[in-house]
Order: structure tokens, then sequence, then C-alpha cells
């Protein structure tokens, strides 16, 4: 019944998509400035069928309606009825079916927000909006149904894979989703500035909440994302730049370099090529991840059932979209008399793009690369960390000084009359550097050099927290908290302490001023796994702290898999990681302890720089 | 100029599309095949009987040999075994078994039950030795001419199309 | 300006290197091999037979005195260059090391370019 449903609904949504693209070329040929108010009804009605379609999903997994495939394939009765229902987005079919509602919502919402600009505009950007989601429909009814049928009903279902029950995971793709399928209404937008020549301060105007709302939300998404792999793929690190890690970061970049210049676009209504370019990448980025993601062309940690078929469709539709784009650009570029002085505010957000670009460029490639070396030479390699932190930290360093003096710099002139002030910074982000390795005891120069351009970031954010009037607050929040974020990561990463030992029951081990002990082993029934949990007793000589932790082996059933779970001890100054796994034949555990200093600050440092754009959004809606 | 640079950019993507298209079809899991062709490198393997040592210069004096990985707690061993018994049959192949991360007791059990195909057995305790092989986990077999040149890696265990694809190659002599 | 960036870019990334061909981190080179066994593990973050194994043998190598590239090179010999996480600076590799910096090269160029045509014009 519920299959039925669905596909019904599915091809209402078809019919009401193509009722809008022809009620708007009709509604384009009109005199008038007004759209019809049959678009705005149809547009409501869309967005609310597809919720009830998405909610049809839910219903099926709620009550374990195994006739569905997605749902037999995915679920079982026995789960916790709260990953019952994040079942319905964490699988390929249903997450598609995300995919359309955060399409079609923002298409509605974007049309009813921006009643001050021109009719065509709106309209354009509806029509490939429409298309979008069009594509995306067929794409679900073609080959990944989530109503698909299934005959004979089985009793039960295969389950969700453990290490995807997790609450963090539950809310980590609707966070993600909205960041870069959101980014789809500028894209939209960005044709249709170029189909109806809009464009200039008020294309910018139009586009930026846009802007904001998705980089907000894929900045959080790739946090959440981050503090579950961290306490769950259980050995202590939360970034792997791994490609599934890599398809979020493209698009972040990418929106980051376009939400600075469309302040250029706005203030001083030049680089609007650069902008629509921006514009048209991030979604571009945003659909080659997925097509990374789900075609399986790449070995991740984060895996997902694979299938090339479902590659072929993503591949054409991304082919459509850049060359669509590509000959819009052609047709409508024309070389503009961009006007931008040196040391100006435009040169600093043109520096800005230029990082990121880079960064983007370094990270796509890097994530290419094994495909083409495959293809073109038969050669599988494989790109990981090493190639990513040595390629991209020591450009951070000068990054974060020209982010700290870029904001000083004023639009159209700037003479640099500060320079004692910054040499007079530079000098206190070395003495706090120097005593933090004092203290500490460490050293390697690239440490140094990234602590000191984040401390100085740091320092003259603070500076011009005093000094500024209150309006370019959240570009100080941001700016200051990515300082920080970079700054905690570095003090993280020299100061982590890591032990890899083999320990059995009742044994104890000393290992430089730690003592491990494992006090004892207990076997655990949970509801749907059992599990080993092991006390251990962690005894610092030095700090004189005794810690006491149980990390737990777990063997789940439903389908049967082993996880280990790290058991995490967290405060303000540091997180104690500990996890324990069995070697095979032998009475012995692998213990793998971690001293991991200011984790949390990590986090919230993120979470700042996403408070720093929900400021600039709110600031954004009060003067419009 | 202009044009230049337009046609070289939906070329730069029509061969990004062209990769992307064709790396679809292709096998991503990770294989040794690249081995195949190559010479095995110097190796020193401990008998697992008696106190000698197996080198690469043993291998010369046979026409073909099997290097085989195998132990008593790997239960697809256990299938491919059957195989292995007979291949003991042919006159051409020499096999050399490299019993892995294993106990004397278990593995002696193991043969006494299922029969012994090996000419040779050697031992590798910590599994240090199946390294110089390119060895990833078991079982796996690799068979090399008597220049200790790589004819062929068999990941998992040995199936009957691996048998007759072996008889094959050391009959054709 | 610009040219004292690239040089201190570049002056770090000599650095790097110079420091990692003085002495041999056990740690450092678990992670730069993966393990093969796993889903984009590397061997340090890995309790498979596999990465047991291989981490004793790059004990027995660095204590037979080898470097950590001997160390790469022996193991890539038997595993292919899958198994290495940094790729090797060799022509296979060298749009992957090299693109990232000529863009970021061209990047510079062409704000350079663009903010002298602007500044000629006022």
């Amino acid at each position: 019944m519920l299959s039925n449903t669905g596909n019904f609904l599915l091809l209402i949504n078809i019919f009401l998509s193509s009722l809008i693209i022809y009620n708007s070329f009709k509604c384009l040929k009109t005199e008038s400035n007004f759209i019809f108010k049959n678009i705005y009804q149809i547009s409501l009605l869309q967005s609310t069928i597809v919720l009830i379609c998405f909610f049809t999903l839910t219903a099926a997994f709620i009550v374990s309606d195994f006739s569905l495939i997605t749902v037999y394939q995915n679920s079982h009765s026995l789960k916790p009825l709260f990953y019952k229902i994040s079942g319905t987005w964490g699988n390929h079919e249903g997450s598609l079916l995300l995919w359309v509602i955060i399409l079609t919502i923002f298409s509605f919402l974007f049309l009813i927000f921006n009643k001050n600009h021109p009719k065509n505009y709106r309209l354009y950007t509806l029509i490939i909006q429409n298309l979008l989601i069009l594509g995306f429909l067929f794409f679900i009814i073609f080959n990944s149904n989530p109503f698909s049928f299934i005959s004979p009903i089985p009793k039960e279902g295969l389950g969700l894979n453990p290490i995807l029950q997790d609450p963090a995971l539950a809310i980590h793709p609707p966070l993600l989703y909205v960041g870069f399928v959101g980014s789809s209404i500028y894209f939209s937008a960005a044709m249709a500035s170029m189909i109806s020549n809009y464009s200039g301060r008020n294309f910018a105007q139009s586009i930026k909440s846009w802007v904001l709302i998705s980089w907000v939300f894929q900045t959080l998404g790739i946090l959440v994302g981050s503090i579950w792999a961290y306490y769950e793929l259980g050995w202590g690190g939360f970034w792997f730049w791994d490609p599934v890690e890599n398809a979020s970061l493209l698009p972040w970049f990418a929106m980051t370099a376009l939400l600075h210049s469309l302040l250029v676009l706005e203030k001083r209504n030049t680089l609007y090529f650069w902008t629509i370019i921006l514009c048209l990448l991030t979604f571009t980025l945003s659909v080659t991840g997925t097509f990374l993601v789900r075609s399986g062309i790449l070995n991740s940690v984060h895996t997902f059932a694979n299938d090339p078929s479902r590659g072929i469709f993503i591949l054409i539709f991304l082919s459509l979209m850049i060359f669509a784009s590509i000959y819009f650009l052609f047709n409508k570029f024309k070389p503009t008399n961009d006007f931008i002085n040196s040391n100006s505010k435009e040169t600093f957000v043109l520096i800005n793009n230029w990082f990121m670009m880079f960064y983007l460029i370094t990270v796509l490639l890097g994530t290419l690369y094994p495909i083409f070396t495959d293809v073109i030479s038969n050669n599988k390699i494989s790109v990981g960390p090493p190639f990513y932190n040595s390629v991209i930290i020591p450009v951070v360093v000068v990054f974060l000084f020209l982010m700290a003096i870029g904001p000083q710099a004023k639009w159209i002139k700037n003479k640099f009359s500060n320079l004692k002030n910054i040499l007079l910074i530079l000098g206190g982000a070395i003495i706090i550097n120097i005593a933090i390795f004092y203290f500490l005891k460490s050293y390697s120069l690239i440490s140094n050099l990234i602590l000191i351009s984040s401390l100085f970031l740091i320092i003259s954010s603070f500076l011009d927290f005093f000094k500024k009037s209150r309006s370019s607050l959240p570009r100080i929040v941001s700016h200051l908290s990515f300082g920080f974020l970079i700054l905690f990561i570095g003090l993280n990463h020299n100061f982590s302490v890591e032990k890899d030992f083999n320990l059995k029951l009742g044994e104890a081990k000393k290992i430089d001023n730690y003592e491990f002990a494992l006090l004892d082993l207990k076997l655990n029934q949970e509801v749907n796994y059992k599990a080993v949990v092991g006390k251990l007793e962690v005894n610092n000589s030095i700090t004189m702290e005794r810690k006491i932790l149980y990390p737990e082996i777990r063997i789940y059933e439903n389908p049967q898999t082993l996880t280990y779970e790290a058991s995490i001890q967290t405060n303000y100054l540091g997180d104690h990681y500990l996890t324990m796994s069995n070697i095979d034949r032998s009475e012995y555990y692998n213990i793998k302890f971690q001293h991991k200093p200011l984790m949390v600050w990590i986090w919230i440092s993120v979470i700042l720089l996403s408070l720093g754009g929900f400021l600039s959004l709110f600031k954004n809606a009060k003067n419009n | 100029m202009q044009k230049i640079i337009r046609s070289s950019i939906v070329l730069l993507f029509i061969f990004v599309f062209f990769v992307f298209y064709n790396s679809l079809n292709r096998e991503t899991n990770y294989s040794t095949d690249y081995l195949v062709g190559k010479k095995l490198t110097k190796f020193n393997l401990k008998s697992f009987h008696e106190k000698n040592i197996y080198t690469n210069e043993d291998l010369k004096k046979n026409d073909y040999t099997l290097i085989n990985f195998w132990a008593s707690w790997c239960a697809p061993c256990r299938v491919e075994h059957p195989y292995l018994m007979q291949l003991s049959k042919e006159k051409n192949l020499k096999i050399l078994g490299v019993n892995f991360k294993d106990k004397k007791i278990n593995a002696s059990k193991f043969l006494n039950e299922l029969g012994n195909p090996y000419n040779d057995l050697a031992k590798d305790m910590t599994g240090k030795q199946s390294v110089n092989f390119g060895i990833y986990g078991i079982p796996e077999s690799i068979l090399v001419n008597n220049e200790t040149m790589i004819l062929k890696k068999f990941i998992g265990p040995l199936n009957n199309q691996d048998i007759n694809y072996i008889k094959d190659i050391i009959n054709s002599l | 300006m610009k040219f004292k960036i690239f040089l201190i870019v570049f002056f770090l990334n000599i650095n790097i290197n110079l420091h990692s061909n003085e002495l041999v981190e056990e740690s450092k080179i678990h992670k730069n091999l993966r393990c093969l066994v796993c889903q984009g593990q590397s061997i340090a973050d890995s309790n498979s037979d596999f990465a047991l194994t291989l981490k004793m043998v790059v004990k027995d190598l660095i204590e037979q005195g080898k470097t950590e590239e001997q160390i790469y090179s022996f193991l890539s010999d038997k595993y292919g260059d899958w198994i290495l996480y940094k790729p090797k600076f060799n022509l296979d590799n060298f749009l992957l090391w090299g693109l990232p910096y000529l863009a970021l090269i061209i990047g510079g160029v062409i704000i350079v370019f663009f903010i002298r045509k602007s500044s000629k014009k006022a």
C-alpha cells in the first residue's frame, strides 16, 4: 500500500514540476510584471507533496513494511524507533528523496522571498531549479526508487549497519544536504542571471542569504561528521582526508570563496563573472562529490552500497549541467571594466579566493588523481593525509597572516599606515608561541609557524573587536574562530600522546609516565548487540590523574558486525581516548590510549565559525 | 586566443568524463596482479620439520613451483585443500607449502586429517617472510617457473578453473 | 610581496623534506602505509593481522638501518604504490605534486595582472 502511495506521489511531482516549467514559460511571454498566482500555488503544492512522499517512506520504516526493498535492506523490526526514523535518509534511495525535498523547498522559498527582483530573473531561476528537480525525480523513479516493491515479502529486514546507528550520523546527512543541495538555488539563480541579463549588485543581494544558509549548514554538517568519525571509527582522528570527506569539503571551499567575492559584488559592483563561476562551481562540485561517493569508483572508509548504473546516471546529469554552464558562460561573457585597487579590501577578497582555489584544486586533484592513474596507466595509487598535509599546511601559514591583515584594509583605496601595529601583533604572537613551546617542550618549524600565524590572526581579530563598529561582528567572529580552530588543531596535533600496547586480563604495564592496568572484562547483553566491556585504569605519574575507562568490543547481530567503541573522557583541557581490540588467536588485547589536548575546543571553534555565518545572515535579513 | 581557451576547456571536461565513465566499470579492489612477470626477491623460509632453509635456489631445480600460503585456522584453506591434493599428482609441478602464523600441532593435525599435498613444507610463524612475497591475507598461491619468475597469483582459495589453468601451463612444455 | 610569499612556501616545503630524511620515525612510517585489507585506514590505525605483520617488518627494517625511503620502496615493490599514502615524486605523479603550486602561481599572476590593469585605468 505504502509502495503505491509513494510511487503515485512521485509521479504527481513530475507532473507538477513540468507544470511549473510550462506556466513559467507562459508567464515569461506576458507583459505584466507579476508572476501568475497559480505558479506560487503549484510550488507550494509541490513542496508539500514531496514532504508527504518522504513521510510515507518514514512511515514504512516505522511500521517495518518490508515489502519495500529499501526498508528490507536497511531496517530491522528490533531496531530502536529513533534509528528506524533516521534510517529513512540513512540509505541511498531515501537520501535522494531528501535531496529532492531540499531542491523543492529552496525553490519555493526563493520564489516567495525575492519579490522585489525582476520577474524574468525569478522565473528563469524557477525553471532551471525545476529542471534539476525533474532530473533527480527521474533518477529516483528509474534507478533508485525507495518505493520499489519486493515479492515475496520478507519476514525480517537485513538491518542497518551498526556503525551508522548513531545520533550524530542521524543528523549529519540532513545538515550536509541543506548545505550542498541548498547550493543548487544559486546555481539556478546564476544561470537565470546570465539568461535574463540581471547582474551586479542586485543579483548579489538576491542570493546572499542563500549562500550564507548553505555555508552555515555545510560547516555544521562537516563538524558533525568529524565528531562522529572521532568517536566512532575508533582511532582518535577526526579528519582523514578520505574521498568521502573531501567530497563535502570541496563545495565548502567554493562556498567560502563565493561568500567573499559576493561582498565585492555587493559593495563595489565588480567581479560579476567570477562570482557567477563560483555559484556554478559550488553546485557542480556537490554533484561531482555525489557522483564519486555513490558510484563506488573510490575506495573509502565510509562505505555506501555502490552500483555503477547510478554512476552513469549522475555522470550524464553532471555533464549536462557542466556543458549548459559552459555554454552560457561563453555566450554571455564579456570583458567588464572591473576596477580593483591594490591594497584595498577587494584585493584581499581576491587573495582569499586565490587561496580557496588553491585548497580546492589540491583536494580535488588528490581525490581524483588515483582514478586517472588507474584508467590511464593502470597504476593504482593512494593519496592520503601525508600528501595533503605537506602540500596544504605551509600555505595555510601565509593564508592566516593575510586573513588577519585583510580586514584592516578599506574598500577602494588603502594605505598601510598601521605597519607598526602589525609588527607589534606579530611580536606578541611570537612571544606566546615561544612560551607555549617552552613549557610544553616540543619543536618543529612548521608547527611553530602555524601557531604564530594563528595567534597573529587571533590577536588582530580581538583588537578589531574592540575598535570596530558592531556591523563587522560576523566577520570578526568567523575570522577569530578560524584562527582558534587552526591554533587548537596545531596544539592538539603537537601535544597528543599516543600509547599502543598489548595487555591481558589482570596485567599492568608502565610506559613513560603512564601506568595501565586491565582490571576487568565483562560480557553485556544489550537489545541489538553483545558487548565485551573492559575496565582499564590509567594513572599519570606526572599530573597524578587517575582515570577509569570502559572501552567496548561490540558484536551486532543484524547484520553481523564487530565494532570497537572508544571510551572517551572529555574535559576542557583534553580528552582521554582509549580503544580496545581483540587480537586474533590470542588472549591479549590491543590497547590504544591517546591523550588529545583541547579536543573540545576544536568543536567549539567550528560552532563559533558557523555562528559568524548566522550573525551575517541575521544582519543581512535586517538590512533588507 | 579566446577560441583556443574555450575549446581546451571543453576538451578538458570531455577528457574528464571519458575517464570517469571508464572508471565506472573497473574493479576498485586492490590486486597484486602487477607482480606477474617479476622475479621473486630473495627469501629464507625455515623448514617446517627440519632445520634446513628454503631459498630461491631451491625453486630453480623445479620446472614449476606453486607456493601456497595456508594455516589450520583458515577456513577457506580447507576448501582449497582437495584441489591441492589433485595438483600434487602432477609431475612437472612441485608444491611448496608455507604454514602461516600457525601452531605446529594444529598444522600437523590438519595435514594428517586431509592429506599432505606439499613436496616441501616451510613455516612462517610471524608472517614476516610472507611480506617478501606480497602476501596480505591467506590463502594465497603463487605459480613460478624455474627462473623464479611469477607466472600467476591466486588470491583466495583455489578453484577448479585455477587448477585447470595451472595444468595447462605446466603441461605446455 | 608575492615573490616573498612563494619563497616562504617553497622554503617550508624543502624544510619538511630535509626533516624527514634525517631520522626514521616508526609511527610516521605507519601512518604512511595503507592497511590493504581495511577500508581506507593506515596500518597505524588498524589491528588487523596484516597491519600487525607489517608493523613488525617495518621495525625489522629500521633495525637493519634502512632509511624511510628504502622502506617505502621495499614495500611498494611488493604491494604496489597503492600501499603508500604519500605518492612518490615520479613522472606519473608530477601533475599531482605540481599542479597545486602551478595553480597557486597562475592565480597570483592573474591577480597581479588584474590589479595592474585596473590601476592603469585609474
